[in-house]
């Protein structure tokens, strides 16, 4: 038996650790935040924001089509999976009987534990190879499909979070449920529902794996939805394991660009989230 | 199952009595049941048929190499020999040695976030950790790869010149390698587990730790008596959850870990994942061969994670959605 001296110091020292750990893991992000974002800072010039790449050995030339690309398959996506997800998560939540909703929201939960790579894979042999060609519709169903999952999964929990008496109030006026369900509970849990659907936009705004081989990157403007399409994320990649200072410089500057969306994102969310629920 | 198959003017007629809610109303209630019906199968249609496909397009690879893939190898796209192994073998070190240098620091981090922070230090910690979630792949990557590798650099040096007897530690101290894949896992990997923690012990009764410390435990006794050991279910799925998003995360792994396909015993040697694998050489494939042999690979991720996933999900079942949902999948 330990004396009581050297138990108080054990305990002590193992807090202390924990303390340590917890301040490690925060210190982590604000180097690893700070790190990028000071780095990424100093090669942003207006150039870069409105330039097609240059030919390789030309200095300048920037990324406008990678910011469009990305833009337009982050918001595709965003449209296709948020419609689906909704109304998933509306089944859910409100519908579905138990069995069911056990099956569903278990896929859901398996599907949003893949691989964002599984994902990209399924993508080229659902689309790109029966298309013929890679794309941004392809790359914009990839992303879609990461979100799907986790948009389904928010919406069914606020919609949980809302009281029965609503409910309840809604159908004694005589409203079908429907009706009650669109106009009177998808309104009260929207703040959650946005939460998540923010949430999902910063997520797959930083994929990189499910474009590999959907969109494919460009280094021109695309030709349509069915070409292939520049992405930020994809440009990173390319440009950091490349072995030119000059891409590697542009690399950061991207990365300071999807950073800072990130980031904003996940305060916006954070913000409405808890003005919705004060804790 | 649709309204349809029972046209509203056909009810109307026939039971003109039956006017308690109105057929109409009855059938947007029917349309719209089907409708989120449909949309919350069209999950589990997007999940059967993305299983599907990868069993079909892997076909042509699993015919030629059988279960064999699994333990052979080569890869060779000229002579279109292929084999898994090296990259299972990379995916579970890369992936344990996250888990080892991840796992202490993460469940600390969570014991003190839950048992002994003060709310005002407890909140913007928190916070923070939760948002290194929220960095992209791709930018972690490049961190490692431009800052990260130069630094390890001299701690290889130092480990080879005074522990390079053991295999571990041999080889070249380049800074790329399995070392610094595990490193950026480790990063990536703290967050969820360190949520998903911090909410499993925020379930245990407070009468729990009420009980320990009357019996005069001290707060760290406290902690390993009465907390952990009530919370060990979910601690455990917590960290099968963060295993599988290691397991199946690519883009930063991809950049930092050299991307030789061999075993090499070593720390310091450039590996491969089954992840990375498939990223850096998907593109390149040009033989049908060749690229089922790569979706053959993206198959076997699959089953792993799927088995990864559903365990730890089975672990945690009870908790709430909210910490595991957010950030939790394998990214890249």
């Amino acid at each position: 038996m330990p004396s009581e001296r050297r138990r108080i110091w054990i305990s002590r020292i193992m807090l202390a650790l924990c303390g340590l750990a917890a301040g490690l893991s925060a210190a982590i992000l604000v180097v690893l935040l700070l790190y990028v974002l000071v780095k990424g800072i100093a090669y942003v010039n207006l150039e870069f924001l409105t330039a097609l790449p240059r030919p390789l050995g030309e200095p300048g030339g920037g990324m406008a089509n990678a910011f469009v690309g990305s833009a337009v398959m982050v918001g595709l996506a965003t449209l296709w999976a948020t419609l689906l997800a909704v109304g998933a998560g509306i089944y859910l939540a409100e519908y579905g009987g138990e069995r069911t909703v056990a099956v569903v929201r278990l896929v859901a939960d398996v599907l949003s534990g893949l691989p964002s790579i599984v994902i990209g894979v399924f993508a080229y042999t659902l689309l790109v190879k029966p298309l013929g060609t890679f794309s941004a519709v392809a790359g914009a169903f990839a992303l879609g499909l990461i979100m799907l999952p986790i948009v389904a999964r928010t919406t069914e929990e606020s919609l949980r979070l809302v009281p029965h008496e609503l409910r309840e109030a809604a159908l004694a006026l005589g409203i079908p449920r429907w009706r009650a369900t669109l106009s009177v509970l998808l309104p009260t849990a929207r703040a959650g529902i946005l939460t998540g659907v923010m949430l999902a936009v910063a997520r797959i705004a930083g994929e990189t794996a499910p474009l590999l081989f959907t969109a494919l990157g460009n280094r021109f403007w695309p030709n349509g939805l069915l070409s292939p399409t520049a992405a930020l994320t994809l440009n990173i990649y390319q440009y950091a394991i490349s072995p030119y200072d000059q891409w590697h410089q542009q690399a950061w500057a991207a990365a300071f660009f999807l950073l800072l969306f990130v980031l904003v994102l996940n305060i916006v969310a954070r913000l409405v989230a808890a003005r919705a629920m004060p804790r | 199952m649709a309204a349809s198959d029972y046209p509203a003017q056909v009810a109307t007629a026939a039971a003109p009595a039956r006017l308690r809610a109105g057929p109409r109303l009855l059938d947007g209630d029917r349309l719209f049941h089907a409708l989120v019906g449909l949309l919350a199968a069209s999950i589990v249609a997007f999940a059967a048929l993305l299983a599907v496909y990868l069993v079909k397009d892997a076909l042509p690879a699993f015919e030629r190499f059988g279960a064999a893939f699994l333990w052979q190898q080569t890869w060779n796209p000229v002579t279109l020999q292929f084999g898994a192994l090296p990259a299972i073998y990379g995916t579970a070190v890369t992936s344990l040695l996250a888990m080892l240098l991840a796992v202490p620091v993460g469940v600390g981090a969570a014991i003190y976030l839950a048992e002994f922070a003060p709310p005002w230090v407890e909140r913007p910690l928190s916070f923070l950790i939760e948002l290194l979630a929220a960095i992209p792949s791709v930018v972690i990557g490049l961190w490692g790869l431009f800052v990260l590798v130069p630094a390890i650099r001299p701690v290889q040096q130092w480990l080879g010149q005074h522990l390079g007897w053991l295999p571990l530690f041999s080889g070249p101290p380049i800074g790329i390698g399995v070392f610094a894949a595990g490193l950026v896992l480790a990063i990536m990997v703290l967050p969820i587990l360190t949520a998903i923690v911090r909410e499993v012990l925020w379930a245990v009764p407070t009468h729990q730790r009420e009980a320990a410390y009357a019996l005069g435990a001290t707060p760290w006794e406290m902690v390993t008596t009465a907390v952990l050991p009530y919370g060990r279910s979910g601690i455990v799925g917590a960290v099968i959850l963060a295993l599988g998003r290691a397991l199946g995360e690519t883009l930063a792994v991809t950049m930092v870990i050299g991307n030789a396909y061999r075993i090499d015993p070593s720390l310091f040697a450039q590996a491969t994942t089954l992840a990375s694998k498939i990223a850096s050489e998907f593109r390149e494939a040009d033989s049908a061969v060749f690229l089922a042999a790569l979706i053959y690979l993206a198959l076997v991720l699959f089953a792993i994670t799927l088995v990864v996933n559903v365990v730890a999900r089975l672990l945690v079942l009870r908790l709430s959605v909210r910490a595991i949902g957010h950030g939790q999948q394998g990214g890249g």
